[in-house]
């Protein structure tokens, strides 16, 4: 496996196939925790430790399981390697637990999860299937800070709150008031703030993707010569 | 026919196989991480605790010196719920107290609170609400010390008629667009308040402490 794989992979993950703003799968978490930074980045990163071990997991007995049973394995194996990260986070972050409650368990139900099992890990070896489903959930959890940063600033003037929950009480301090004494704007932090906020942040990913694209072309409109050897089907 | 059957024996062997060792994964972690999580459950309770019972106010075990409350309507609750008692030289000096108030404005209220003996009331926490965010969240301490104008009442500084928002005619006060909220979190704390005053005397009594009621969420 070529360092340049690698890195495909990492890019799809992370730009071209996003979880949040261009497959939209995941959708439920997306909008139900990204209401504080630190919510959103911790099970961004949850997700992204079962993405990869599933991939992991997934790609070596991907040719012992029979074809019209691969579903109900897949889910199984995933069901597992939640319940196991979600009795670690209640074990060792206690309050994060409490905080992102019901939506550890719904991991299994993320469909961004078995997508990237079925679509990558079954027809890849280990190692590329666990970056896979690491990128995607590194993916994932990229969106959720933007969008839990968007909507913590705007919803209370803060950043980082509740930063101690995850990493212990040193943090406590670390929490960021951007905005003194502001006095909170509830519509950021209800749910229809989400579905603004990501409505915004898919228009924001295609303005960019379009720019890039339209100095790619008049670039080569340029420079014909070396516009020429740039490959035109890569946006 | 009989390809059939083999080779749904197959599915079948194959799903138990892979059933098997997904149990066998979740067992081991279940163990390995069974104590850890006891732990930090009961250090979480304890520092919900010892935030509503000053902690001069008791010198003995106060996780394991507890009674089994069942259901019961003046505290709202509809399973049993665990009375953790404190004392200080043997004397009783409070009692922690689950509550629920039914009739918050999207749904129950969960509370905590810590009753003196002498039925003064020694702190009030909300435990979990799913009240309007930035509105009826302000019983949350996190966001408003509102909650706090409940230490050192009781049923003798506020006689029952008053426990009340001020907008109805009683003592506490409340915000402006969200008086539903304080008035479940009032009238369930109240009720805690008359249920300790017709079970004072068997909250405090001593026994082996209760076995330990096990949460799975």
């Amino acid at each position: 496996m070529s360092l340049q794989e690698y890195k495909d992979i990492f890019h799809n993950g992370m730009w071209k196939q996003n979880t949040g703003v261009v497959q939209l799968l995941g959708m439920c978490p997306i909008l139900a925790v990204s209401s504080s930074v630190v919510n959103g980045v911790s099970l961004g990163l949850a997700t992204a430790v079962v993405m990869a071990l599933s991939g992991a997991a997934i790609a070596p007995i991907r040719s012992y399981v029979p074809n019209e049973i691969r579903i109900p394995v897949f889910i199984l194996i995933i069901a597992v390697l939640v319940t196991v990260v979600q009795y670690l986070m209640n074990a060792y972050m206690y309050g994060l637990y409490v905080v992102l409650g019901i939506f550890i368990p719904l991991i299994v139900t993320n469909c961004i999860v078995l997508a990237r099992v079925e679509a990558f890990a079954s027809k890849n070896p280990a190692g590329t299937s666990a970056w896979d489903g690491f990128s995607m959930g590194l993916g994932l959890t990229a969106v959720l800070a933007v969008l839990g940063a968007m909507r913590e600033l705007l919803g209370k003037g803060t950043l980082f709150s509740g930063i101690d929950l995850a990493l212990g009480d040193v943090a406590k301090d670390w929490v960021l008031h951007v905005i003194p004494d502001y006095k909170g704007f509830l519509l950021a932090v209800l749910p229809p703030g989400a579905f603004i906020g990501l409505g915004l942040l898919i228009a924001g990913k295609n303005w960019l993707n379009l720019r890039a694209a339209r100095k790619r072309r008049s670039g080569a409109l340029a420079i014909p010569i070396e516009g020429g050897c740039t490959p035109a089907a890569h946006g | 026919m009989k390809r059939i059957a083999r080779a749904s024996l197959q599915s079948a062997v194959n799903l138990v196989f892979f059933a098997i060792i997904g149990t066998a994964v979740l067992a081991s972690t279940f163990f390995m991480t069974h104590d850890a999580i006891m732990k930090s459950e009961e250090k979480e309770k304890l520092k919900l605790i010892t935030q509503i019972v000053p902690a001069p106010l008791f010198d003995n075990d106060i996780m394991q010196d507890t009674l089994s409350i069942p259901a019961n309507a003046l505290l709202g609750t509809e399973d049993a719920t665990i009375a953790y008692r404190a004392r200080l030289h043997g004397e009783p000096s409070a009692v922690v107290l689950e509550a629920v108030a039914p009739d918050g404005y999207s749904g129950k209220i969960a509370l905590i609170l810590a009753v003196r003996a002498n039925g003064e009331l020694a702190g009030v926490r909300v435990v979990a609400h799913k009240e309007t965010p930035g509105l009826g969240d302000y019983i949350e301490l996190l966001k408003n010390p509102w909650i706090k104008g409940f230490d050192g009442k009781s049923r003798e500084v506020y006689k029952d008629p008053d426990w009340k928002v001020k907008k109805d005619g009683g003592q506490f006060d409340y915000m402006a667009g969200a008086t539903i909220t304080p008035r479940a979190v009032i009238k369930a704390v109240h009720k805690a308040l008359v249920y300790f005053g017709e079970n004072r005397d068997t909250l405090f009594v001593v026994n082996t402490p209760a076995p330990k009621k096990e949460k799975h969420k």
